[in-house]
């Protein structure tokens, strides 16, 4: 037998339900205080969002927020927010800031006149600045993404209850798309807790986690169902042991070649799309365990119909559940 | 038997080799570039090309494809506005140039409505009281016959007036379907003007797109900011009627003083020398739609306010038989023959046109200036070092992602792992080129799909070889344990795919900007990693078994 690289056993026999209430207890515990950090702390969510202005300078000067502060002090703008960014892929010379502004009055997006004010006001405090972004969201557009993100998470979920439904049994698709939520919202939590940035991207970001957790799910309960026709007697708690254990080191290998490449996008990816990577990295991660500790465990507690005898009018199987090469 | 059938071999191999040539372009994508821009100005010009331009040509080979994924905003740099036509506005100026035609109506009948006058109100409304009250039904009816029919797809036959008396106020403004008809011309002839504001300054690829019901979407890559983009589409287009005093091939004739020479839009080489000074300005011109003339050949009727009739009444008068020039932009879109005096303000231009060209030229007619005022909904400007950046940064996560998964699957299937990552440059080579063909645009969050995509394309053929072990576990043959792998394993790789392209449509349907971006990458991708998961690794698996013959399978 040659050597190879294994990062779990040929033969394990883990008991994933040794604690499900703990780890079931710690899964509800997870998405409540993520709730709640969402009520109470909300999100910071970006100019997608929010409306408003972002301008990122850049110069070869070191930024002092206090003196751009000031230069911007005098343009009556409203609330101003600016933040030095710090990037380990940035040359020496090379520092960057990015300087938030609230929405304007009006559905506008910033008028070409205040764009220029800023872009003067800072320039007579740091003749290197550069501009080499501005965005500019107004507020009516940003209801409209905002309400379009949850709109498109809310019917990606729907699509897979649906597909999960028809190609398994009703309990799996309960058990899968509890997860993903699951998933969703600790996620949406944990940038609620670090009030890190909120955009757009991100969006695209949970709709990723959503697609990856379900893919790993259904995996499992490919190799359950598969299962459950090869040992009709065995307690479908021992069962799923059975499935996890034996789906185990692919469900491992998967989420460490994923994370390969996601590590490699946060660390060398640059600071414009590292909020983004770092939510599917998060996500990826939450997915796996969901798969493991949520959706089956939901499953279980749902219980199966596992009667021989045909449902009224239809086959053993579903119709849908044959669609093999 | 692990047999594959010739026919599917040659197939897969088909692919995969249109795979690397259609993906080839884009790693010389300055060259071809170059190459593309050429050939489009050497065609421009009709084949003329300079030495510049050939040895740009000649950079790239005519036989290879030339298709690049273009770049997005945010790695090449550009400006990106949604603005919304306030259709509103158009009312107004509608309501407004009806007041006169009302007065004269109800003037005809004056003895039974007694005086008219204009009342205040809002914009798009027009409140005319009459002093005898008596005279409602008549006066009503007088400014009914005003109204013309409006087409719609629900149906023929509503007025484009509503007209309803307001105790001695007789109300009049657009009826909803008119009004519904008028936003949409507005939009469309708003979209057609800023598209040709900005073909003007030749950026390439700009993205001009009608969004929701009012709004239209403007992208252009390359351009420095979006306030430069805004000062582009804010400056109005000239239009403006010039007298001909004659046709020429040659683009270097001395026009003489005070004349210039213009060339035609349409006919390359055909140049008009016109007199500088205009008969009469687009600014005077309110209406052009598109019509027949007397023997049933589209044409393009226009309308000028009363001081442009007059303007053009006189010069028609004093010109019968010679021709004139509508010019655009210092280009002659059309040159008809004044056939009589054209009094009244309003008249046809006739040619051999056909229905097509008649409807276009009547929205360029329109299109000298923009219908009604925009407003900026949303505004971004990424500048190109930054997008560089981007390019650069994602690169570099490529490269290492890469080799860091393809050196840990190795690590984990040995000679196994060396034909999953075959199979996953051969899954890149062909995300590329799906994406070069049809034109896809690749943006930041795409880079990212791609990345993701490299990540989660093995989890199929870790699928398989798990698979595969497992029965080798339970003691079956070489040849029959990778039958059952492949077999067994295709169900959960559909169930997965078949989930994650659920999500990656909702993502194109419902998201926007960047959601869509990454969406395109990853959709494609699931095809394209069904495809090397299972056609491609099996066959390297199956040429592989019947070459060597193991008689002991390690996976």
């Amino acid at each position: 037998m040659a050597w190879r690289l294994r990062l779990v056993p040929e033969k394990t026999n883990i008991d994933f339900f040794k604690l499900q209430w703990i780890t079931f207890g710690a899964s509800v515990a997870a998405v409540i205080v993520s709730l709640l950090a969402v009520l109470v702390l909300g999100l910071n969510f970006g100019v997608d969002f929010k409306g408003g202005t972002t301008i990122r300078t850049e110069s070869t000067q070191a930024v002092d927020v206090g003196v751009y502060r000031q230069a911007l002090s005098g343009l009556e703008l409203g609330d101003i927010a600016i933040t030095e960014v710090f990037d380990p892929t940035f040359a020496e010379n090379q520092h960057v800031a990015m300087i938030r502004i609230e929405a304007q009055e009006g559905e506008e997006a910033i008028t070409p006149e205040a764009i220029s004010a800023i872009e003067t006001a800072l320039k007579s405090v740091d003749s290197a600045v550069t501009f080499p972004s501005v965005e500019s969201v107004g507020p009516k557009v940003s209801s409209e993404l905002i309400r379009s993100a949850f709109l498109a998470i809310a019917a990606a979920s729907l699509g897979i209850w649906i597909y999960v439904w028809l190609r398994f049994e009703w309990q799996f698709a309960v058990g899968t798309v509890a997860a993903l939520i699951h998933d969703v919202i600790v996620t949406v939590g944990v940038f609620s807790i670090f009030q890190l940035k909120f955009d757009l991207t991100i969006v695209a970001a949970l709709l990723t986690i959503l697609g990856y957790s379900v893919n790993d799910t259904v995996v499992i309960f490919d190799r359950l169902r598969e299962n459950l026709s090869k040992y009709k007697a065995m307690p479908l708690r021992d069962m799923m042991n059975l499935t996890a254990n034996e789906t185990l080191s692919r469900t491992i290998m998967t989420a460490s070649t994923t994370l390969i490449s996601l590590t490699c996008l946060v660390i060398l990816g640059g600071d414009v799309i590292r909020g983004f990577v770092f939510a599917m990295l998060f996500g990826v991660i939450i997915g796996t365990y969901s798969s493991l500790y949520v959706a089956k465990n939901i499953v279980l507690m749902l219980g199966l119909d596992r009667s021989d005898k045909p449902k009224t009018g239809k086959p053993v199987d579903h119709e849908f559940a044959n669609v093999d090469a | 038997m692990l047999h594959t059938p010739l026919w599917k071999r040659l197939l897969i191999v088909a692919i995969c080799v249109w795979g690397i040539i259609a993906a080839l372009p884009n790693a010389f994508y300055a060259r071809v570039e170059g190459h593309n821009d050429a050939v489009k100005a050497i065609a421009e010009a009709e084949g003329v090309a300079t030495e510049d331009q050939a040895a740009a040509r000649a950079l790239w080979p005519e036989a290879l494809p030339s298709a690049l994924m273009a770049l997005g905003l945010d790695l090449r740099g550009g400006a990106h506005l949604l603005a919304r036509v306030q259709v509103a506005d158009v009312y107004a100026q509608r309501i407004d140039a009806l007041w006169p035609e009302v007065r004269d109506a109800l003037r005809d009948v004056r003895d039974q409505v007694g005086a008219v006058r204009r009342q205040p109100s809002v914009p798009g409304v027009l409140r005319v009281a009459i002093t005898n009250p008596d005279g409602m039904a008549v006066a009503l009816e007088k400014i009914r016959a005003l109204a013309s029919p409006v087409m719609t797809l629900t149906g023929a036959g509503t007025s484009d007036l509503e007209v309803v008396a307001d105790g001695q106020e007789i109300v009049v403004q657009l009826s909803e379907a008119e009004r519904s008809a008028t936003d949409g011309r507005t939009v469309q002839q708003s979209l057609e003007i800023i598209r040709r504001r900005v073909d003007e300054v030749g950026t390439r690829e700009p993205t001009i797109q009608r969004q929701g019901d009012d709004r239209i979407l403007i992208q252009v890559p390359g351009i420095g900011s979006a306030q430069e983009l805004k000062a582009i589409i804010g400056t109005t287009a000239k239009l403006t009627f010039q007298e001909v005093l004659g046709r020429t091939g040659d683009a270097a004739a001395e026009p003489g003083p005070r004349n210039r020479l213009v060339a035609d839009a349409y006919e390359k080489g055909v140049y008009y020398i016109v007199v500088d000074e205009a008969v009469v300005g687009g600014d005077d011109l309110t209406d052009a739609q598109p019509s027949f003339d007397q023997n049933g050949r589209p044409a393009v009727s226009f309308r000028f306010n009363p001081t442009g009739a007059r303007k053009f009444g006189d010069y028609t008068a004093a010109h019968i038989g010679e021709p004139f020039a509508i010019v655009l932009d210092d280009q002659v879109i059309s040159a008809p023959t004044i056939q009589s005096h054209i009094a009244g303000g309003s008249g046809i231009i006739t040619g051999s046109f056909t229905v097509e060209e008649s409807t276009n030229l009547a929205v360029l007619l329109r299109a000298g200036a923009l219908p009604a005022k925009m407003t900026f909904l949303e505004e971004r400007t990424v500048g190109p070092e930054l997008g560089q950046d981007s390019i650069d940064a994602g690169k570099l996560a490529g490269v290492v992602g890469l080799v860091l998964v393809a050196a840990y699957m190795i690590l984990s299937y040995g000679i196994f792992g060396v034909f999953a990552n075959l199979a996953l440059a051969v899954n890149i080579t062909l995300l590329v080129a799906a994406l070069s063909t049809i034109g896809a645009t690749l943006t930041l969050p795409g880079i990212a799909g791609i990345v993701l995509t490299m990540g989660v394309a093995v989890d199929s053929n870790v699928l398989i070889f798990e698979r595969i072990r497992e029965e080798l576990r339970d003691g079956k043959g070489a040849v029959r344990s990778i039958e059952l792998g492949f077999e067994r394993a295709f169900s959960a790789i559909l169930d997965s795919n078949v989930t994650g392209m659920i999500t990656a449509i909702i993502m194109f349907m419902i998201g926007s900007g960047p959601v869509r971006g990454f969406a395109v990458t990853t959709g494609i991708g699931i095809f394209t990693s069904m495809f090397t998961a299972v056609y491609v690794t099996r066959l390297i698996v199956t040429t592989y078994i019947n070459w060597r013959q193991p008689r002991e399978l390690v996976v």
